[in-house]
């Protein structure tokens, strides 16, 4: 090999190896080491668990012995508590209903945004992520001003008639479903904006002089093929949005069970870490395959890119 | 008679008064005198003076724009190499683990994300002594992991969408490969770059789960000083805090789309230039 090559090939190596090794090491071995934790058993210690490979002194004449202990206590905790269960179930159907209503005002937009005419599409998309751009945390407050008793929502049905001013929806399972679709619609409306945008108008054409009505051109033209989009934007609010933490933690009521709370509580106030590291590897287990489908679609769109 | 609006266009300004409305009254009770946020009791800016005598806020962001602009500035480095690897270098060993490993931290809840890393941290200082504690260092790390991935994702996409062709005529000439990406490459993905720097500073700045995590006694970023806040409730000193930052990100993004929309306009002007000299 001739010495500029070599100099290619390290160079290569270079540009891949960096960042492939800060992966490796800030993504990947945490995972492991979750894994590990997870059958641990809480002690109060510093670190607060038990290691699952010991030197122990062995039989006479025997010396050190390694042992290795699993403990499933963790894992038997999360089916036999039943906190656990109708957390990630209540976490499961949040998202899911979350993701409805995201795609109920995201789709429109879209769609609205992708049939504009092409020199304004550019600034209706920039309003659409505009606000992505402002802190998460300050636009979930926004919501409490606006959904407490006496906030804005109430004193407004309030002045029609509507309902009292004590009105209140902050704290429930409803402020939460309106805190994920709102910090999450930019994210649907991205990728489903990028199919709708691709579509060749000449299809639709072609459908209306083959006699078909515009309901029918839609969902037998536009709705199928804008669905990688579709798929896109609802794993992109999905999958975050089971595991999330600020918004019922901000607008959810003290009933208002995610698991991205259960995990924050075992953590932070039981400070127990080898079952906040099940209930997270747990989480994970549900959401292998919404991320496997994720990185499928991504890939997938990556190949047609090139 | 034909409606004023269309359905569709009902719905398209419904969604940008969600969007949009929340924010605008968040400003609005900035500037109320009530301390009750959303009743009205005059005009007055009294809480953006007390803003500026909140001293442990001020340290917060302080550290916040410290770590936003170290991680940020990190992530471009590693998340360009990413993206390069990912739009140019082909099938290579490793590429479908690299690819998950670049995708997987955009859709991982965060509190997965924290509690990993944390636990990484704790076993390391173990092993090896290294982080001691836990503060700046360690929130730094964690948030150049999480936005090297948006990075690499925006780069990519922007080579993408470039044909190789400037990059190989360059190669024919007989220029280096990193010549070819100091002089080619780099001032193409500018545009890129800029992006996915603003944008992992802005992450980095906003996030209140990995941070609480990673952090040690005496290292609060703002966003953990504002859950704590608003944990109780409304408090008028955030509704002004929210506004300077909503001016603030306002302000930086239109100034972005200037300076990228001169920088198109002369690259324009170049190419015409080009095209008549040739």
């Amino acid at each position: 090999m001739s010495p500029a090559r070599r100099l290619a090939r390290s160079g290569r190596a270079l540009v891949t190896g960096v960042p492939y090794l800060w992966l490796v090491l800030f993504f990947l071995v945490p995972f492991l080491i979750v894994l590990r934790i997870s059958f641990s058993e809480a002690v109060m210690a510093q670190p607060p668990y038990t290691p699952l490979l010991d030197w122990v002194q062995g039989e006479e004449g025997e010396g050190l012995k390694l042992l290795l202990t699993l403990n499933l206590g963790s894992y038997l905790r999360l089916f036999q508590d039943d906190l656990y269960v109708v957390a990630y179930l209540s976490s499961l159907r949040m998202a899911a209903v979350s993701t409805v209503l995201c795609l109920a005002v995201g789709y429109p937009m879209a769609y609205a945004i992708a049939r504009a005419r092409p020199a304004r599409r550019g600034a209706l998309m920039m309003l659409v992520i505009l606000p992505f751009w402002t802190s998460f945390l300050i636009r979930v407050y926004a919501w409490i001003g606006i959904l407490k008793a006496n906030g804005t929502l109430a004193n407004l049905l309030a002045s029609v008639g509507l309902v009292d001013p004590s009105f209140e929806l902050l704290y429930s399972d409803v402020a939460v479903y309106i805190g994920i679709t709102y910090s999450y619609l930019p994210f649907m409306i991205l990728p489903l904006y990028a199919s709708l945008e691709k579509l060749d108008p000449t299809l639709l054409e072609a459908a209306a002089d083959l006699g078909a009505r515009p309901w029918e051109a839609f969902l037998r033209v536009t709705l199928p093929l804008s669905l990688p989009g579709i798929i896109a934007g609802s794993l992109l609010v999905f999958i975050p949005a089971v595991g999330e933490f600020v918004i019922p933690e901000l607008l959810g009521g003290p009933d208002t069970l995610m698991i991205g709370r259960v995990l924050w509580n075992e953590f932070f106030s039981n400070r127990d870490w080898p079952v906040a590291s099940a209930v997270a590897i747990a989480l994970l287990l549900f959401l292998v395959v919404p991320i496997m489908v994720f990185q499928y679609v991504q890939g997938r769109q990556q190949e047609a890119g090139r | 008679m034909r409606p004023l609006l269309s359905p569709l266009s009902w719905a398209l300004w419904f969604g940008y008064a969600f969007l949009y409305v929340p924010i605008a009254l968040l400003i609005l009770y900035s500037f109320n005198e009530s301390r009750l946020v959303t009743v009205w009791g005059g005009f007055s800016t009294k809480w953006y003076g007390e803003l500026l005598h909140n001293a442990p806020l001020l340290d917060s962001a302080w550290l916040s724009v410290q770590i936003a602009g170290l991680s940020a500035t990190l992530a471009v480095v590693l998340g360009t190499l990413a993206g390069l690897a990912l739009a140019r270098f082909g099938r290579f060993r490793g590429r479908t683990l690299f690819g998950g490993l670049i995708s997987a931290p955009l859709v991982m809840p965060e509190v997965i994300i924290g509690l990993s890393l944390l636990l990484l941290f704790v076993a390391m200082e173990q092993w090896i002594g290294w982080p001691d504690g836990r503060g700046m260092t360690t929130i730094t790390i964690a948030h150049t992991t999480f936005t090297t991935a948006y990075v690499a994702v925006i780069v990519q996409s922007r080579l993408a969408g470039m044909d190789g062709s400037l990059e190989e005529a360059a190669m024919d000439l007989g220029a280096r490969p990193a010549k070819v990406f100091f002089v080619i490459t780099l001032p193409l993905i500018a545009p890129a770059i800029v992006a996915g720097w603003l944008l992992a500073f802005t992450l980095s700045l906003d996030d209140v789960v990995v941070a609480s995590f990673v952090s040690g006694p005496g290292s609060t970023t703002l966003p953990m000083t504002i859950l704590s806040s608003v944990r109780f409730g409304v408090s008028p000193q955030i509704n002004a805090l929210a506004t300077i930052i909503v001016l603030v990100v306002a302000a930086g993004i239109f100034v972005a789309s200037l300076l990228l929309a001169r920088r198109e306009r002369q690259r324009r002007r170049d190419e015409q230039m080009a095209l008549q000299g040739g």
